[in-house]
């Protein structure tokens, strides 16, 4: 069991209770907020969870899903799913997408379904090969025959090569979504990143400044610091 | 007002509202912020309330060197 006690200004001595620190830490990344409901400070807990996941579910939401997910290739590395795994299992299923369609595999969980649009002209109909191009499968309608169609699976990479110089789906995703895809990705970024601050404050602690401290800093109030 | 004229408006209108976006963010960096430094509810709300003003000011300034810059366009 560990605690840390701090001495507040009108003199009231403040004991938190971080009972185990790093199993606290463990659970606060899985879900945000649960470290500090083990620790019993449910209204930080809470705060917490509201916060991170409200700004996270809100990024997927407006991101259709397809904000979140974990690639490495060369010409498609997802940085930003290192900040937003570290909301812990609401941004697992991208793993688990990334380890299924690894070797071209399908992925899971598949939203929508797309097959190239087929033109007819003078000399016949024509299969346009541009993922641009892919019309989405309406609900309820089945694929034309002898046709392979590309899925979008929740929080899979985008299917496919990923070419800089031609169209592929990820460029579709951009188009589709426009501004929405790069504000769930700040969403959901963000909400990782305010989860790190979260994992610390559950493993040590919020960060409390002294009196001495703060005057060493140049600050008066306690809210000035 | 030529419609082309008031197609570029409504297109700084759309630009306009986007920046709404950034508020449920602000409030939510801010409390979180502010729960890192404190732990009783008043002195969070305390913190998260000066910080999301100043932070106000700080993009306030920023969109207002923007705004002027463009006059440069």
């Amino acid at each position: 069991m560990t605690e840390v006690v701090y001495e507040l200004d009108d003199g009231e001595q403040l004991t938190v209770e971080l009972r185990d620190p790093w199993f606290a830490a463990l659970l606060a990344w899985l879900w945000p907020g649960a470290g500090h409901f083990y620790q019993r400070r449910f209204a930080k807990g809470f705060l917490y969870m509201t916060c991170v996941l409200g700004l996270f579910f809100l990024g997927v939401l407006w991101g259709s899903s397809r904000v979140v997910y974990a690639s490495f290739k060369k010409d498609d590395f997802r940085w930003q799913y290192l900040c937003q795994v570290a909301v812990g299992l609401p941004a697992f299923p991208a793993i688990v997408q990334a380890i299924v369609t690894r070797d071209g595999g399908q992925p899971l969980w598949v939203i929508a379904e797309r097959y190239p649009e087929i033109v007819m002209s003078g000399s016949g109909a024509r299969v346009v090969l541009d993922p641009l191009s892919y019309r989405r499968l309406r609900p309820g309608e089945s694929l034309p025959p002898n046709m392979t169609s590309i899925k979008d699976g929740f929080m899979a990479p985008p299917s496919g090569r990923i070419d800089l110089n031609q169209n592929d789906v990820l460029g579709t995703w951009h188009t589709e979504l426009g501004h929405f895809f790069e504000i769930g990705t700040l969403y959901t970024l963000v909400a990782g990143l305010l989860n790190m601050l979260a994992i610390y404050d559950a493993m040590v602690g919020p960060a409390i400044l002294s009196k001495e401290q703060r005057e060493k800093l140049g600050k008066g109030k306690p809210e000035d610091a | 007002m030529t419609l082309g004229t008031t197609i570029a408006l409504l297109g700084q209108l759309t630009d306009i509202a986007r920046i709404w976006y950034a508020l449920p963010l602000l409030i939510a960096i801010s409390l979180v912020y502010g729960a890192t430094r404190h732990e009783r509810a008043k002195e969070v709300l305390i913190h998260a309330g000066r910080f999301l003003y100043w932070t106000f000011i700080f993009f306030g300034i920023i969109l207002g060197l923007v705004w002027f810059g463009g006059y440069w366009n």
